[in-house]
């Protein structure tokens, strides 16, 4: 499995409440909470976000409350994964529970910047930058993990196993 | 090799003598835990579930806390979901309006959180119970709805970082105070993925008030969760509040730390954690010259009867400065009864500030007490994030009840100590 997207890049701590403002959670429907992904550090991230993008940032993405709805609105936005130095742990659950690719790669968070193509290959966890043609390797999930993702989620995981 | 407190909770709910720092457990649960912005999520994903029934009706706690009494029409549509729910599925521990408080300070006084408990909650300061010796931690509605369906949840088995207090806190340095300087130490990802473990002879000279602030902001530093051993104070405070029996663990003298921090308590001044991270800390004498709009003191953080005893301690007999909004919410309707019987809830009136029913509200941006562009807020909540409580440029300055109490007093931050 690919994805390829042009990148949108944040800093450091990145955290829920600006990924989706509590002012939005009286509302669960993703594409209603897409409507407002991010808005609060970047407003033109709703205008310009097409299907298959891919978020980079530093460390702690997602850090702050446990809302799902986080990972929910960036997926509904149509992002195909977040490659970060470091992910919030509750985050970090949430997006595989729900089935957001995301990787760990240091390397890739530092030197990726705004703008640029990049393509991911998820079986092999290598990432490539294809403005600048320099490849990273990301972080590869445990094989506990790989098979919640492969499950597509958490609850189909658990159902298949009985 | 010796386990942490926090792994020997997890091994023994994992039915194995021994784990080590990143294996991967499936451990049993004796509490799951959601509220009314999460649940309503999980309860959509438990119709995924091939069996819908949930594992145990008196281990799961529902508790309407965050948008309740219902601001808008789609918070009562989430809390009429999560009501339908409970009702349908018998679930024993659902708080309603009346009945309810703010989660992290409702569910250990009604004694629902023991040591050596194995709690999850889709609301990231589920950490607070590691106040009373429980590993808790908070998760998302995906692992809620699991939790509630099978009982059990995967987990890291975390690494830890040893936190040694040592000595007694001056006057008017709490909980909040030692947290804020721990997190303003080591930073908001310092604690990442680990378990902070409490320990020293200090902690005989915390409130479990106090040791609640602590733990609830354990998450602040990122980490998996905040713990403490359980002694005297703790007994006391379980023998009050539950009848339900449990088990100390306590960790092993050979355990591995990642790190060791060693804290004199005595040392440490009123603390204040600057926008737009709890990191940002400045001891009270640091701070400068401050303006602010509003105050609340509240919150799963410090919304417990210590801290409306002390923020009455510093009201009393005084105002709140002309044009200053000061917001008081005790967390649970206990915590308001017992406000009301001391007379606290009279010398806050008489002060000029508000007193709310128990709710989230403003911690969140939720409502009750929104700032506008530009607007200030001292607060004793736990997150002072870009929007957090409002308008993307507001700013929020964390600190205890006391400097909270002062700030409104003043109208600029400000420590008791400098009232008079």
């Amino acid at each position: 499995m690919k994805a390829q997207g042009t990148v949108f890049k944040y800093g450091d701590n990145v955290d829920t409440d600006v990924i989706i403002p509590a002012r939005y959670l009286n509302s669960s429907d993703p594409a209603e909470l897409a409507t407002h992904c991010m808005e609060d550090i970047d407003t033109e991230f709703v205008k310009k976000v097409h299907k298959g993008d891919i978020i980079v940032a530093n460390k702690n993405f997602g850090c702050g409350s446990s809302r799902e709805h986080a990972p929910i609105a960036i997926k509904a936005s149509g992002i195909s994964c977040v490659i970060a130095e470091t992910f919030a742990r509750i985050f970090y659950r949430n997006a595989i529970n729900i089935g957001l690719p995301i990787i760990e790669c240091p390397d890739a968070a530092k030197e990726i910047k705004a703008g640029d193509e990049v393509e991911i290959d998820f079986d092999s966890g290598v990432i490539t930058d294809k403005t600048t043609g320099k490849e990273y390797q990301g972080q590869p999930f445990p094989e506990f993990m790989q098979k919640i993702i492969k499950a597509e989620g958490l609850i189909n995981y658990i159902n298949e196993k009985g | 090799m010796g386990m942490t407190m926090t792994q020997k909770i997890l091994a023994a709910h994992a039915g194995l003598e021994q784990v080590t720092a990143g294996q991967l457990i499936e451990a049993d649960l004796d509490l799951v835990l959601g509220n009314d912005i999460t649940s309503p999520v999980a309860i959509k994903e438990m119709e995924k579930f091939n069996t819908q029934s949930v594992f145990d009706k008196d281990k799961i706690a529902l508790v309407p806390d965050h948008f309740v009494p219902n601001k808008d029409i789609k918070s009562a549509e989430h809390c009429k979901c999560v009501r339908n729910f409970a009702r349908k599925n018998e679930i024993t521990n659902y708080f309603e309006v009346g009945e309810m408080g703010i989660e992290h300070a409702l569910l250990p006084e009604k004694g629902l959180t023991v040591p050596g408990d194995v709690i999850i909650g889709a609301d990231s300061h589920t950490c607070t119970y590691g106040a009373v010796g429980a590993f808790s931690t908070g998760i998302g509605s995906t692992d809620m709805a699991a939790g509630m369906a099978t009982g059990k949840a995967w987990f890291k088995v975390p690494s830890a970082i040893r936190f040694v207090l040592t000595g007694k806190p001056a006057e008017w340095v709490s909980g909040k105070d030692i947290i804020l300087h721990i997190i303003g130490m080591i930073g908001v990802d310092g604690a990442l993925y680990k378990s902070m473990e409490f320990t020293g002879d200090g902690i005989a000279e915390l409130s479990m008030d106090d040791r609640f602030t602590i733990a609830n902001m354990a998450i602040e530093a990122g980490a998996k969760n905040g713990i403490f051993p359980v002694d005297d104070k703790t007994k006391a405070y379980l023998e009050e509040h539950t009848k339900r029996s449990y088990k100390v663990y306590e960790a092993d003298e050979d355990a591995e730390y990642d790190e060791t921090y060693t804290i004199d308590l005595s040392s440490l001044k009123p603390t204040v954690a600057f926008p737009h991270l709890p990191e940002n800390t400045k001891t009270i004498d640091q701070v400068g010259d401050i303006a602010i709009d509003q105050v609340v003191i509240g919150s799963c953080t410090n919304g417990r009867i210590d801290d409306m005893r002390i923020a009455a301690k510093v009201l009393k007999g005084r105002h709140v400065a002309q044009g200053i909004r000061c917001i008081i919410i005790p967390a649970t309707q206990a915590v308001y009864l017992q406000a009301m019987e001391e007379g606290l809830l009279k010398i806050f009136i008489e002060a000029g500030a508000i007193v709310s029913t128990p709710t989230c509200g403003p911690c969140l941006g939720g409502y009750m007490g929104i700032l506008a562009e530009g607007e200030r807020c001292v607060s004793t909540t736990n997150r002072n994030f870009v929007g957090r409580m409002g308008h993307v440029n507001s700013e929020i300055y964390l600190a205890s009840p006391a400097v909270a109490a002062a700030s409104a007093v003043t109208g600029r931050i400000s420590c008791p100590c400098q009232l008079d």
